[in-house]
């Protein structure tokens, strides 16, 4: 049995399709597997942001730590997609939690490793800037829609003590 | 006939005496209560039967005016199964007087009821194609009749898939009923909550994120969305941003109505009457006034 290359396992992923294949060896030469079981912590707030991951298959929660109320859950990420952007910019930290909430496995990125390539080579800088610029962008709007509070209703969906995404 | 009495004609191949068609659109059928279930803190599922046991046949997607005697009438979208008529069932938040008295009703009392009205959700269209359907809210139950349709006829479509959004693990409703589903091989169930408590351990985030990962062929799907406006404004971007061609989205519209025969102008979009020409709609006949505020 023959082993796919990551470059081709990269190639088939949302976020490097379409990318040439000497992209795609470039990143993968940056890339790993790794796997976390159900309550393990990709990362924490605060934390270096050395690593971002790509979910090959299971479920991360995005979630921040409020005292009082303890850890309040945003949004959750699945197969196909990224965790993580900090690495992107100073000082190179998380700002939230990233937690497994199912087995989940994951191609992870070393930051320095692919900030450093992408120094040497401005245009698969820029197309990852483009392409994470566009994940961003996703979750923004995402987000805002999340904050309409669409569905309405008298209760507070997250009474305080508890996990909430909104106040 | 004069103007005003072809206005209120059903749309029918067998044409209705003029003084019938006026009076029965109009004229509600008293049904008893013999159920109320509560599906969450706010939002119950009353199951009617006929008072003259008659049942009232419908089509998925199709909708009734329900008459609390004495408060007011409402629309309400029928929300059980087509193929069992009897009991009549509708599912129904508690928001205003006569929405927070018909939830208050017990088994036995009486509601008078007027329909069904409406078009229907395009199955027959759908049937060899794969099927998306996504819920905001209360918006699952104008679907839940017509994934009634799709599972007994399961054959006729290709891969179905429901996508469903809550405000919170207490406000999901038919809880049970989503459960069976997801056992299921032949359906695939995705549920997310917009906020989660502690002990949710499922998606938390809006439901037109799960679209770009739902397993359906966007060149070959038909989409059938329900739920608030703004949800099915950003359910339609990205169904179109996944290529789901635009003429195979349908969106299940809501307005004030009052007469529900096109008659009294309530419930008019654009050059539509939502109770006669709709209320579901292509996306693609409404796009043009879709994005326009206070149509």
């Amino acid at each position: 049995m023959s082993l796919q290359p990551l470059s081709a396992l990269l190639a088939q992923t949302p976020l490097f399709q379409g990318l040439p294949a000497e992209d795609l060896e470039l990143i993968a030469g940056c890339a790993s597997n790794v796997k976390f079981d159900a309550g393990d912590f990709l990362f924490r707030e605060g934390g270096p942001a050395d690593t971002f991951y790509l979910v090959r298959h299971g479920n991360v929660s995005i979630e921040f730590f409020a005292p009082g109320r303890g850890p309040v859950t945003i949004q959750t990420r699945g197969e196909g997609e990224v965790i993580g952007w900090s690495w992107l910019f100073p000082p190179y930290t998380w700002s939230h939690d990233a937690r497994a909430f199912e087995l989940t496995r994951a191609l992870a990125f070393n930051a320095d490793c692919l900030r450093g390539k992408c120094d040497k080579d401005p245009r698969l800088g820029y197309e990852l800037m483009k392409r994470f610029g566009q994940i961003v962008h996703e979750r923004l709007e995402a987000t805002r829609l999340q904050l309409l509070d669409l569905y309405g209703g008298d209760r507070d969906p997250a009474p305080r003590g508890r996990t909430a995404a909104k106040r | 006939m004069t103007p005003l009495l072809e206005a209120v004609q059903p749309r029918s191949a067998e044409p209705v005496p003029a003084a019938a068609s006026l009076a029965d659109p109009m004229l509600p059928r008293p049904f008893e209560v013999r159920r109320v279930q509560a599906e969450t803190y706010d939002t119950y599922t009353l199951e009617l039967a006929p008072a003259d046991g008659r049942p009232l046949r419908f089509r998925p997607g199709q909708f009734n005016m329900l008459y609390l005697f004495g408060v007011g009438e409402v629309a309400i979208s029928i929300s059980g199964d087509p193929g069992r008529p009897s009991p009549l069932v509708h599912t129904l938040r508690a928001v205003g007087a006569v929405t927070r008295g018909l939830c208050a009703l017990k088994k036995g009392d009486v509601v008078g009821v007027r329909g069904p009205f409406g078009n229907e959700w395009p199955l027959d269209e759908a049937a060899g194609h794969d099927v998306v359907l996504v819920a905001g809210g209360i918006g699952l139950a104008p679907l839940r009749p017509a994934i009634y349709r799709l599972l007994a006829e399961r054959k006729r479509f290709g891969r179905v898939v429901l996508l469903s959004g809550s405000r919170s693990p207490q406000d999901i409703l038919f809880r049970h009923e989503l459960e069976r589903w997801r056992s299921r091989f032949d359906l695939e169930v995705v549920v997310t909550v917009d906020y989660a408590a502690g002990d949710w351990n499922g998606l938390v985030g809006v439901v037109t994120t799960l679209i770009p990962r739902a397993g359906f062929d966007p060149t070959d799907t038909v989409a059938l969305a329900c739920g608030p406006e703004v949800m099915m404004r950003f359910a339609t971007r990205e169904l179109e941003r996944r290529g789901v061609p635009t003429e195979r989205i349908y969106l299940s519209m809501e307005r004030n109505m009052k007469c529900a025969v096109g008659f009294c102008g309530h419930c008019q979009y654009g050059p539509h009457f939502i109770c006669k020409d709709g209320p579901i709609f292509p996306y693609r006949a409404i796009a043009p006034i879709f994005e326009i505020r206070e149509v």
